[in-house]
């Protein structure tokens, strides 16, 4: 048979969907095989959205790459601040006060309501639901203003700093806060209710998209993704830092609310909402408990001071924090007498996700697309990877060459 | 020649009235999303610009029937509007056919968007063209079944009188003349045409065939300028159409005569009145479904039409014929 007769005789047809496309916020590429409306297979391609934001950070010494670090992500900026600062202080063995401590949980839980609910914005829209898209983004504005107030921004907050927090929490601030987190106990019910007892929300998103817990814990699906489909998986949990260890908090899954765990978008909804209520529950303890005293390094003697202590020293540290998607993951490699990284290294939730996609394309519909991309909440800019070229041809390797490579270039950082 | 003016105004009136009628429901839905919405007059200064953007055909599209379907499609709802009574008017065109006419005519522009679909050449507005005929097949006996009703009770009613005639049934209104079960049967009849209504306007939750985010447009998407123009006119004239014949259908009520008044002011208050009407059928039918509700898919839409709706169109069917046998 040859190719003509093979493109004739096939069933199935397919369609691109991306790199710009209405479903997507960020450039991904999609190409769909489809038997009528049904998805037969898919294939994904990133490298649209490439930045090379390590290869900066591996020319700059990393007070200057924190700014860097932040800007990987809009969404989540804090989490990858906090994330690379750990990183940082693991690999030269710098001690963070307990205050600091406190704040950065108060600003990563405040970061995941936020997240949590554009969102949910966003998987209404992707619905046709724009009536929700709306309500839910204009009730988002509150938890902004509060992250405006406590540190000066909406995004990019500027506010985690190696070794400690650049602003305090003072005590004229704690009662907005609290009111904020009111505002959001009182709505959650009509959030819940909104996303929950939808009849064409839960026409549209019951047993659509479905990650069995077994290949959730195969295909190593982390954060929501995860735990809507009954893996109880949160770092916050499974490995405390910062100030996790002192409150208290459960891996969040869909039992919860109804009676078994199916793994799909529906389940998607329910954990994100019901982490939305989880993390307003910590913040509240995190006030109460929070301890008076230092909040970290500030001034500019002691920035200088720091650079000095990173030339002196070499090392490694991994730095891990459970952001909105998952966990985030940043490795850095400081060399003796630089203070430039050698290495930095970040894992992004999505790239753990991504792999997820498959099993939950298998049997969905065209209209079902747009809602399975969104429901991992995909974060292309900070996970993007390239396909480097050479010689014009392009070449994907397979698991075997992957470990082969990544061998060599273990033994390679031994030296 | 009386044909011919009143064939001009009513073009220019259809559209002019459809785009009014979708920038209210543009600014009402808005509001009721907590946004603030475009101004009135938005779809208005739209079709300005579409007018004078360039018109792109696609290299894979067949470009005399690409650009002849926004034609045909805009040109077919106009003509439906022809033979409906609007306002104080008898139908323009009454005498020449009749509602099971109108009922063709009514499903011609879906053809046409969806051979336009077909033609375009992209895959999303082949996929969008296969979803309009689906929207059709189901949608199509519903609204069929609610119209034989009606004619069949009033045929029952008064022998003798051109019961298919949208003249006739729009003279007399057909609640005067039923039963208890007719009454029911009726009403179960008007939900299922305002449920059809924003299925034949292609919106929300029932856009299947646009549906932005999956198909980026569907049978639109590779529409540009002038041709996209005449499918928003389109649009909008159907808008007043469905509107129109659910008016002619069940409430066909004037004001004029109950008011005393006659002439041209019994004439006004009469198409002030129709326009209020008709503004209601939008709000309920259009502004208010499509902001309450997220889309649907297309299995989901064919089977809400073929069996639950098409269940309850049947037996308001029923009800109205018991009604028709017992209570003369």
């Amino acid at each position: 048979m040859t190719e003509e007769e093979a493109r004739l005789q096939r069933t199935y047809y397919t369609i691109p969907i991306g790199p710009t496309h209405p479903s997507l916020k960020e450039p991904l590429q999609f190409s769909f095989d489809l038997e009528g409306e049904r998805v037969v297979d898919v294939e994904i391609k990133p490298g649209w959205n490439h930045r090379g934001l390590e290869v900066l950070g591996m020319k700059r010494n990393p007070l200057q790459t924190l700014y860097l670090a932040e800007r990987l992500c809009g969404i989540c900026s804090v989490s990858h601040l906090i994330t690379f600062s750990r990183a940082v202080e693991n690999a030269l063995g710098i001690a963070v006060p307990p205050r600091a401590e406190y704040i950065r949980v108060i600003i990563a839980e405040l970061e995941r309501i936020h997240s949590h609910i554009l969102w949910a914005g966003v998987a209404a829209h992707e619905l046709g639901f724009d009536t929700l898209l709306h309500l839910t983004w204009r009730v988002r504005e509150q938890v902004m203003d509060i992250l405006e107030l406590l540190t000066g921004n909406r995004v990019n907050y500027a506010l985690v700093t190696i070794g400690g927090v650049r602003r305090d929490i003072t005590r004229e601030q704690e009662p907005l806060v609290r009111q904020a987190l009111r505002y959001y106990k009182d709505l959650l019910e009509m959030l819940v209710d909104a996303f929950l007892h939808d009849p064409t929300i839960e026409l549209r998103t019951r047993d659509v998209g479905v990650l069995s817990y077994k290949d959730a814990l195969e295909l190593m699906a982390v954060g929501p993704t995860a735990r809507a489909s009954g893996v109880k998986k949160d770092i916050r949990v499974d490995q405390p830092y910062l100030a996790y260890p002192a409150l208290e908090l459960e891996p969040i899954t869909p039992d919860l609310f109804r009676p078994e765990v199916h793994g799909d978008v529906y389940d998607k909804i329910i954990v994100r909402l019901l982490e939305v209520e989880q993390s307003i529950g910590l913040i509240e303890q995190a006030l109460e408990k929070m301890p008076e005293g230092e909040i970290g390094r500030a001034t500019k003697e002691e920035m200088t001071e720091l650079l000095v202590q990173i030339k002196k020293r070499e090392g490694e540290g991994i730095g891990r924090h459970e952001a909105p998607r998952g966990e985030l993951f940043h490795y850095i490699r400081f060399q003796r007498d630089s203070e430039i990284p050698i290495l930095w290294k970040v894992k992004c939730p999505t790239y753990s996700n991504l792999m997820s996609y498959r099993p939950m394309f298998q049997g969905a519909q065209i209209a079902d697309i747009p809602i399975i991309i969104a429901c991992i909440d995909p974060c292309i800019a900070c996970m993007d990877r390239v396909i480097v070229r050479r010689d014009g041809r392009e070449e994907t390797w397979q698991i075997a060459q992957l470990l082969a490579k990544s061998w060599e270039k273990t033994r390679r950082l031994k030296g | 020649m009386e044909l011919l003016w009143g064939s001009v105004v009513i073009l220019f009136g259809g559209v002019v009235l459809g785009l009014v009628y979708q920038g209210i429901d543009r600014k009402l839905a808005a509001r009721m999303q907590a946004r603030i919405g475009p101004p009135i007059v938005q779809p208005f200064r739209d079709i300005k610009k579409l007018l004078v953007k360039e018109n792109i055909v696609p290299e894979s599209a067949v470009p005399w029937i690409y650009n002849g379907a926004p034609f045909l499609a805009l040109a077919s709802v106009v003509t439906v509007l022809f033979y409906l009574p609007l306002g104080d008017q008898r139908p323009l065109f009454s005498g020449y056919g009749d509602l099971i006419l109108v009922l063709y005519l009514l499903a011609l522009p879906a053809v046409a968007l969806a051979i336009g679909g077909f033609a375009s050449g992209s895959p999303y507005a082949v996929i969008g063209a296969q979803r309009e005929i689906v929207m059709m097949m189901s949608y199509e006996l519903p609204l069929a079944a609610a119209i034989v009703a009606l004619a069949w009770r009033l045929n029952q009613a008064l022998p003798g009188i051109a019961a298919f005639s949208l003249g006739a049934i729009s003279s007399n209104p057909v609640w005067a003349y039923l039963g208890p079960l007719g009454f029911i049967g009726a009403i179960l009849l008007v939900g299922v045409l305002l449920l059809v209504m924003p299925a034949e306007l292609s919106k929300i939750p029932f856009d299947i065939a646009e549906a932005e985010t999956e198909l980026a447009g569907g049978v639109t998407v590779e529409y540009s300028g002038r041709n996209l123009a005449l499918l928003r006119l389109a649009d909008g004239v159907k808008t007043v159409v469905m509107g129109a014949l659910i008016i002619a259908l069940f409430f066909p009520y004037r004001l004029g005569g109950v008011l005393g008044l006659a002439g041209l002011a019994g004439g006004a208050v009469d198409t002030a009145f129709f326009l209020v009407k008709l503004f209601l059928i939008i709000l309920v039918g259009v502004t208010t479904v499509r902001v309450a509700a997220a889309r649907l898919k297309v299995s989901q839409v064919a089977y809400s039409f073929w069996v639950p709706l098409t269940g309850v169109a049947l037996a308001g069917l029923v009800l109205i014929v018991l009604d028709g046998l017992f209570f003369k």
